[in-house]
């Protein structure tokens, strides 16, 4: 992609809410700054553990979102809690922004680091605390990887249940922060239902214990609100996970459509016989098609669009759901429905859904992956005039949808090379984002809102939420130092980007001067 | 009663009450007032603010105003063959969406489909400024801003004035049975935890009177299967059995003295404090009445992880819910100032100063 692509994504990002530091106010102070807060880190933490060198800090520059980079000032890779919070304690101090870092495979640029701030690497606390089959919970440090923890209870019958795309290299404390889902969240929760308790240390540095080893504890539903907060209310350094007792059998139907529409029905029809499937997910015409010459699923290529229905749970109850199901799409109008016929080939349908986005990545030069939600009775409709504005922004879209829980993810496909293209799919998207909150959905189902989004947040919230939000964040961080200029916009920067969130026909931030 | 959008004349009351200073104490159904401290403030009712707002089932979601009665929302469940998985007790027959919802108050298949929390989608608040807020929404994922919806769930009407709530809902399992069987609380407590790394469809676990109860709920054949791994009787009339459980009118919750909310961890053996208990839960939510002192009862509760509180028939002056360490109590008054910057909001509630 062109240098000035990454220039003006920059630009954005750093344009956003922040407040620059005192150690950027004054230039000529910098340099003698920032080497006495090296060389105060150096003296919490051994010399391997602080990095500064260009080179070093370049694998930390951006996160899954990699059309926005910046080095960081510093990287800092602390073992233990206290080396946490005595890192933190320092920056508070110093008045230095702090911006937490998991496996960096987060999709909104949560991670991205500061200029002038201090980049935390939670990369070290890989270790799996404790897995208590008793009592179905597992106490494990925030860089354990997702699908770890369901490999480390496999012995016990036991896994975790959310299971977002990434889970191979994700790690559980940036799945609490970005509060993933997955696949399978329709019948088991998000991430805030699947943890109990976590261990957080604020921008101050102190060390809180939030929600218990237990399903409830006493005070505010802390626990909610630290889910999904994006890094910016505390810093996670430990998470107890719940476990569920793994399903005895686990059946996929694909059942292909010559129409989307009819495929959209089709799952309406399934909640409507009272079936919760584990995963239920739609694929158009183009993915399918990319899919299938990616990794040869043996979907129909000539399909406009395919369900896949997984249905877990014991044996009896599976066998006994696949014959309604089958009965359901096949009432439906599917022109095919077809029963993976063996583990491997339930492994081999899913590897098409799940190699999705390199099977688009394959047939175009860029793609710009959107996460809207919406009711899914409004499917028909929003991908019609996604359609309508493909023509009309003349850029082709691949649609994925968790069709489930209404998650939408149409990948725009475009060329960065071509002269306004990178423009055109940027504005195409936005306006996507808006139909989803236009028709009663969200800009964000579950990559968050993170620096991509900040923007869109303007049009699905007044000034009055945002308002309320920052104060949220202040409760928690009365500095300001936690990730900022991340997830929630200002007003200001709402009254620049313009497309205001207009609610029962008045402006939403009427006391802001229009740019 | 016919429904009613009260919610300009309900935020023109908040507005006022936000410039003069004037405490409310927000009231419902009335049927959870025995819950939590007492609250002194003019009395604020948002029971007639009511009706079902939207409901489709095919979208697994019903949006209400906080008034409705729990009553009218099952009944229009039940039509479309759904429920609210949470099970959420009663506790009276005027019980509110909007009480249940602030008091965060979940029935006996709370450890195996979520809290009542855990089935809020958004919600439309007053906050203490008497501004409308709206935050989370109709749809099962969202991860736009703060989980403030999930926020107000168990907050006790202390951070807002719950106007409307998007609830997910469920389809009603198509089979369920009880099992019964005499044992020990030591082996129900090894039976009830046991069971949880099982793949048996369980939706309830309790034990009472010298009996444990096991209910099994799913399809036709799920519900057959499952039987069979269990060893006891079938309880008839098992319905009835797990609503006089939920709604705490089991013989077992006929005392007069002080009854305690006591949550461990499930495969926690038996407390060694002198009373009567109930389990429910799977052994995670433990009722008990006792006439030790509630310090002493803390402490033992404290070191197995778990947290008590006085649920029924407290004095005035002890703490009702479990105190707060003073880190965390800071951020709650930080967050209660943040959305009520006056302390108008049930004052006391929760916790003296919020």
């Amino acid at each position: 992609m062109p240098l000035e692509f990454y220039t003006r994504l920059i630009y954005y990002a750093y344009c956003n809410t922040y407040r620059r530091s005192s150690l950027l106010s004054h230039p000529n102070e910098n340099a003698a700054q920032v080497s006495e807060l090296i060389r105060a880190l150096r003296s919490l933490l051994p010399p391997e553990s602080v990095l500064v060198d260009a080179e070093d800090l370049r694998p930390f520059e951006c996160d899954g979102l990699s059309a926005y980079r910046q080095l960081p000032m510093v990287v800092v890779l602390p073992e233990t809690i206290a080396q946490v919070q005595s890192i933190m304690r320092l920056c508070h101090e110093r008045r230095v922004p702090v911006v937490a870092r998991g496996a960096g495979t987060g999709l909104s640029g949560g991670a991205l680091p500061l200029a002038d701030g201090v980049l935390l690497s939670l990369a070290k606390f890989k270790n799996i605390l404790n897995i208590d089959p008793h009592n179905a919970m597992a106490i494990v440090q925030p860089g354990v990887r997702n699908l770890a923890i369901s490999e480390a209870a496999a012995a016990h019958g036991l896994y975790y249940a959310p299971d977002p795309s990434s889970q191979i290299a994700c790690t559980i404390g940036g799945n609490v922060a970005e509060n993933s889902g997955g696949v399978h969240c329709l019948k088991y929760g998000l991430t805030v239902h699947n943890i109990l308790r976590l261990k957080v240390v604020t921008m101050e540095g102190e060390l809180l214990t939030i929600g218990a080893e237990t399903l409830d504890s006493p005070g505010y539903d802390l626990l909610a609100l630290m889910t999904g907060s994006e890094g910016m209310l505390g810093v996670i350094v430990e998470v107890t996970v719940k476990l569920l007792a793994k399903p005895e059998r686990a059946q996929v139907v694909l059942a292909a459509f010559d129409d989307v529409v009819k495929a959209g029905e089709a799952v309406g029809a399934i909640i409507s016989a009272g079936i919760i499937p584990a995963g239920l997910e739609m694929m158009d015409r183009l993915a399918i098609q990319a899919a299938e010459d990616f990794v040869h699923a043996g979907y129909p290529r000539n399909a406009e669009a395919i369900l896949l229905c997984e249905l877990d749970g014991t044996n009896a109850e599976v066998s006994e759901y696949i014959m309604a199901m089958r009965g359901i799409l096949t009432a439906s109008g599917a022109t095919e429905v077809r029963t993976a016929v063996d583990e491997a080939e339930r492994q081999l349908f899913w590897k098409g859904r799940k190699s999705a986005f390199p099977a688009v990545g394959r047939i175009s030069p860029d793609y710009y992956c959107m996460d809207g939600t919406i009711p899914r009775r409004q499917l028909p409709h929003v991908l019609r005039r996604i359609g309508e504005l493909s023509k009309e922004y003349e850029l082709p879209v691949a649609n994925v949808f968790h069709a489930g829980d209404g998650n939408l993810h149409p990948l725009i496909l475009f060329d960065a090379n071509k002269e306004g293209e990178l423009h055109r799919t940027e504005e195409f998207g936005q306006r996507i984002l808006a139909l989803c909150v236009e028709v009663g959905g969200t800009i964000t189902g579950e990559h968050g809102v993170g620096i991509e989004k900040i923007d869109q947040m303007c049009v699905q919230f007044g000034s009055a939420e945002l308002t309320q939000f920052h104060a949220v964040k202040t409760a928690f961080d009365p500095s300001g130092l936690l990730n900022p200029g991340k997830a929630v916009p200002t007003l200001h920067r709402c009254a620049e980007f313009g497309a205001i969130h207009v609610h029962q026909g008045q402006l939403s931030h009427p006391e802001l001067e229009r740019f | 009663m016919i429904d009613l959008d009260l919610g300009t004349a309900l935020q023109q009351q908040v507005l006022d009450a936000f410039q003069n200073e004037t405490p409310l104490s927000i009231y419902g159904g009335g049927s959870k007032a025995f819950l939590g401290n007492a609250s002194h403030g003019q009395s604020f009712d948002v029971s007639k603010h009511r009706g079902i707002v939207e409901y489709d089932p095919r979208e697994l979601v019903l949006t209400a105003r906080s008034g409705t009665t729990l009553k009218e929302i099952a009944a229009t469940l039940v039509e479309a063959n759904q429920m609210l998985a949470f099970e959420p007790p009663h506790f009276g027959e005027g019980a509110t969406l909007g009480g249940t919802i602030a008091c965060g108050l979940s029935g006996p298949r709370r450890p195996y489909s979520g809290s009542a929390r855990d089935f809020v989608l958004g919600c439309q608040i007053l906050n203490g400024r008497g501004e409308r807020l709206r935050f989370g929404g109709q749809v099962m994922k969202n991860v736009a801003g703060y989980d403030v919806s999930r926020l107000m769930a168990g907050a006790h009407g202390t951070l807002g004035i719950l106007l409307e709530i998007s609830l997910k809902v469920l389809p009603r399992p198509a089979a369920s049975i009880t099992v019964t069987r005499e044992c020990s609380p030591v082996e129900a407590i090894a039976g009830m935890s046991g069971l949880l790394s099982k793949p048996i469809p369980v939706d309830g676990a309790c034990y009472h009177g010298d009996r444990c109860y096991v209910r099994i709920s799913g399809s036709a054949q799920a519900v057959r299967e499952a039987r069979n791994k269990i060893s006891g009787d079938v309880l008839p009339d098992a319905d009835a059995f797990w609503q006089a459980l939920r709604e705490q009118q089991l013989p077992f919750f006929h005392h007069r003295s002080t009854l305690y909310r006591v949550v461990v961890k499930p495969a926690t053996p038996p407390l060694h404090i002198e009373g009567t208990w109930l389990l429910d839960w799977g052994g995670v939510q433990r009722w008990l009445y006792s006439d030790e002192d509630l310090a002493a009862i803390r402490h033992r509760v404290e070191l197995a992880g778990g947290h008590v509180t006085v649920f029924r028939g407290g004095k005035q002056s002890e703490d009702i819910f479990q105190p707060l360490p003073a880190s965390l109590m800071a951020i709650h008054q930080r967050l209660k100032a943040s959305f009520d910057p006056n302390h108008i909001f049930n004052r006391g509630r929760l916790y003296t100063g919020l």
